[in-house]
């Protein structure tokens, strides 16, 4: 057994922090934040060039061809360093579901370009309130055209491309739902940004009025492919919010030894000392728990859609709870707009949301382990 | 990342299963997979018993203390084939519990400071479950500050006279041989005047009182000691240098990773599985669901946490104060998940009776004995002290006492 990383992968993870930490202070990060621009252009060419977006694509389509491992690593230095880049939903949401049901000509077509930096992709799949299902996929595909509104879109005002989940049957079973791929800067496609509580990565509302439609996959087969999707960005997610978990618990730690009251470290107090421990607790318990999903998702072992529910849940624990006591620790200086702890409890939140939310996952969860107890 | 076998440690699973196949006893094996928390009973046999004579039998095949070198009753073993021991001894490995200490703490403190002769006398009858150890530190006056005990012992020639009171000793009441700390010099700072030592536990002037504790069961005892005499050759390292030898000691207690803390889980999940409520299945009900995810992926963590450990052991790393989290996240779940799977049952969780034991005796059973993993081997609130200072770099705790001499430290908070 040897139940971690490759030493190859942490030099790539040390690669990837050093890179991060170089081009994407707190200060490129609040350039987002401030709404100067909507995400991070250079950086985003930068990890073009690096090779860190292809860097789970085959290398006939561009990409480096490393594997999913890799992609876990890089992902985590993204959630550590809370990259304003619309990483998440062009390289887990986007690729995936291209790697997953796309055709050669799709794959030749949207991959290199994904890896290289040239267009960004989303999912399209949420209408409104609720949690992932496919019933509550309205926006109809008819005759190769779409019509409806999905809302929200990770990313969607700058996206290239989305993915979208549409309606095609009339039947009631999962099997009405198909995925197409839409250009978005084509006719009848209208954007509109919305505003949303992580500032530094955007969310759009996306109008479809006889919008042009590429089936992607076969038809009646979106909701086993969007499940596949959300499963595989659900480990990668994780690693994100492992990543900015122990980077919120660093921030904590370094506080509590700097800033002195009563005449000692407010480290040397148990109460805060304690916070911190129990913030260290869950950020390891879901660091493994991604360990196990990564390894699932490396291998697409069967245990996939178990140990990607346990990731997802615990990882969105672990960064909530590390992102919140952080603020905490930091007393009224962590609730000023000046120190980066809001930027950290935001995106928290942010992502705790954008798969589908705990109770989705925990249902899943649940529903999953009593399958294979059952089988 | 992978969860394979090397061809060797292969080789070993399937050496280890074939013995364990044909030697184990299996007629209690239902009853301790059962068994799983709270208390190991056995219908019609002496547990203590069956336990010494599978360790026995074990030793006799060369499975018994499998780290420990050949030549003090192990297999000279390495960890990864020590948690692959683990995993294939299952419920059998049950029986082990009053061997834990011995072996865990008591062994390892043994072969770091005891001579070569005792060693070879004393280690390998504690590997074979002949002799049983216990741990005599904890006292009235220092639990968690184990370094504020005040049980003497006074050198007179070649021997030491020892007197006072221990505590929480578990399994003393069966246990042949001890390691016993004691206060050697009130008059220095009280880390400073520790001396450690071996004991007979059958030698004249020890008395072991038994301690019924809230379960109701009695694992745990107070010892006196009146004028009990220890030759100086029993004496691990050196006079005043006990608080080394014993931080070696709880040092060795982390080294004892398992394969997998108990959480209570997989009983919870069993038990929701097959539970009906009011409007239908337990597991069908979203709020139950809810509860049983958050703890489905605290026990995942702990598992998963304990493969990286094993994984930087088997690179040849020593466990870190990092795996302390298991006891510390277990402790308390088990609790919680107690208390649930009653809430669960509505008044009638309560009832233990014979009829009802099955299923809310179980659970009871864990209710009660959570309180003690909770505090036996350092308390949660020692277990967060720890994690905070030796891996997040915090300060220590301000010690008042640290530079006082022993006998000037005040014994009450409240005058
Ligand atoms: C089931 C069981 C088996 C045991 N077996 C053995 C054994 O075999 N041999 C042996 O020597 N001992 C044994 N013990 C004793 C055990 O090690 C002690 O009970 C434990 O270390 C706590 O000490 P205490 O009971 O004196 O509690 P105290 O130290 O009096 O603690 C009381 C409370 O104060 C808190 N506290 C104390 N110090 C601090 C601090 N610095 N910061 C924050 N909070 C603090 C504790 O967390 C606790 O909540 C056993 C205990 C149990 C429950």
């Amino acid at each position: 057994m040897n139940f971690d990383f490759s030493d190859e992968q942490k030099q790539m993870r040390d690669e990837a922090r050093k890179y991060l930490a170089e081009q994407c202070p707190p200060k490129a990060v609040r350039e987002v934040l401030d709404g100067k621009v909507p995400y991070d252009k250079a950086l985003w060419k930068g990890l073009a060039e690096m090779g860190f977006l292809g860097v789970a694509i085959p290398e006939k389509f561009g990409g480096a061809g490393a594997g999913h491992l890799e992609l876990c690593v890089i992902a985590e230095e993204m959630g550590r360093a809370l990259a304003p880049v619309p990483f998440s939903s062009t390289v887990y949401l986007a690729a995936e579901a291209i790697l997953i049901a796309g055709s050669d000509m799709q794959k030749q077509k949207w991959l290199p370009k994904i890896a290289s930096g040239d267009a960004i992709g989303t999912l399209a799949l949420f209408e409104g309130k609720g949690n992932p299902s496919p019933k509550a996929v309205k926006v109809t595909a008819n005759g190769g055209v779409l019509n409806g509104v999905k809302k929200p879109v990770a990313d969607g005002a700058i996206a290239d491309f989305a993915v979208v989940a549409a309606r095609a049957g009339s039947s009631g079973r999962e099997s009405d739902i198909s995925l197409f791929i839409v250009d978005l800067k084509a006719g009848g496609v209208a954007v509109k940004s919305l505003t949303n509580i992580d500032l530094t990565r955007g969310q759009a509302e996306i109008t479809f009025k006889d919008a042009k439609a590429e089936p992607l996959g076969a038809a009646g087969e979106g909701w086993s492919v969007i499940t596949q999707v959300l499963d595989r960005a659900a480990v990668l997610m994780a690693f994100e919010q492992v990543g900015g978990a122990d980077r919120a618990l660093e921030m904590g730690r370094d506080y509590a030894l700097d800033r002195i009251a009563f005449g000692r470290p407010i480290g040397s107090f148990q109460a805060v000392k304690h916070m911190l421990a129990d913030m260290y607790v869950s950020a390891t318990l879901a660091r493994s728990n991604c360990y196990y999903g990564a390894w699932a998702l490396s291998t697409n072992a069967g245990e996939l859609p178990e140990a990607a529910a346990a990731a997802r849940i615990s990882a969105t624990q672990a960064f909530q709870h590390c992102a919140k006591n952080n603020i905490q620790v930091h007393g009224g200086m962590g609730f000023t707009w000046e120190f980066d702890c809001h930027m950290y409890y935001r995106r928290a939140n942010a992502v705790a949301l954008g798969l589908g939310s705990l109770s989705y996952w925990e249902d899943a969860l649940i529903d999953r382990m009593r399958k294979k107890n059952a089988a | 990342m992978n969860f394979d076998d090397t061809p060797q440690e292969a080789a070993f699973r399937a050496e280890a299963k074939a013995w364990i196949a044909a030697n184990a006893p299996k007629q209690y094996e239902d009853e301790l997979r059962k068994a799983s928390l709270g208390r190991v009973q056995l219908k019609g046999a002496n547990i203590l018993e069956v336990a010494k004579a599978w360790q026995k039998k074990k030793a006799d095949a060369g499975w018994a203390c499998l780290h420990w070198p050949k030549e003090y009753g192990g297999r000279g073993s390495s960890p990864i084939e020590r948690v692959i021991w683990q995993q294939e001894e299952g419920p059998f490995g049950r029986l082990s519990s009053m061997f834990i200490i011995g072996h865990g703490m008591c062994g390892p403190t043994m072969m770091a400071f005891a001579g070569e002769e005792q060693k070879r006398k004393y280690l390998p009858p504690l590997a074979s479950g002949e002799k049983v150890w216990c741990q005599l530190f904890s006292e009235p006056a220092g639990g968690s500050d184990v370094a504020g005990l005040r049980t003497r012992a006074e050198k007179q020639g070649d021997e030491w006279v020892i007197n006072g009171q221990k505590i929480w000793t578990s399994g003393a009441h069966y246990s042949d041989y001890g390691i016993l700390l004691t206060r050697t010099d009130p008059n220095v700072a009280k880390h400073k005047g520790l001396t450690m030592f071996f004991l007979d536990m059958k030698s004249p002037g020890v008395e072991v009182r038994p301690i019924k504790q809230a379960s109701g069961a009695s694992d745990f005892n107070e010892v006196y000691f009146t004028d009990v005499r220890i030759p100086d050759s029993q004496r691990l390292g050196n006079v005043n240098d006990g608080w080394n030898v014993s931080l070696t000691t709880l040092m060795n207690e982390r080294m004892s990773i398992g394969a997998g803390v108990a959480t209570g889980f997989p009983e919870l999940f069993d038990f929701c599985n097959s539970l009906m409520l009011e409007d239908g299945p337990a597991i069908e009900n979203r709020a139950v669901r809810a509860k049983l995810a958050n703890w489905a992926v605290k026990a995942s963590g702990l598992k998963y946490t304990s493969m990286r450990a094993i994984s930087a052991l088997s690179r040849g790393e020593r466990p870190g104060p990092e795996n302390s989290i298991g006891k510390l996240v277990a402790g308390s779940m088990i609790q919680d998940v107690a208390t649930y799977a009653l809430d669960l049952q509505g008044a009638a969780g309560a009832l233990n009776g014979p009829e009802d034991a099955e299923v809310a005796g179980k659970f009871q059973a864990m209710l009660l004995r959570a309180p003690g993993t909770r505090v036996e081997g350092g308390t949660d609130e020692i277990m967060r002290n720890i994690i905070a200072e030796r891996v997040l770099g915090l300060p220590g705790d301000i010690r008042v006492d640290k530079d006082v001499p022993f006998n000037k430290i005040p014994t009450k908070g409240r005058a």
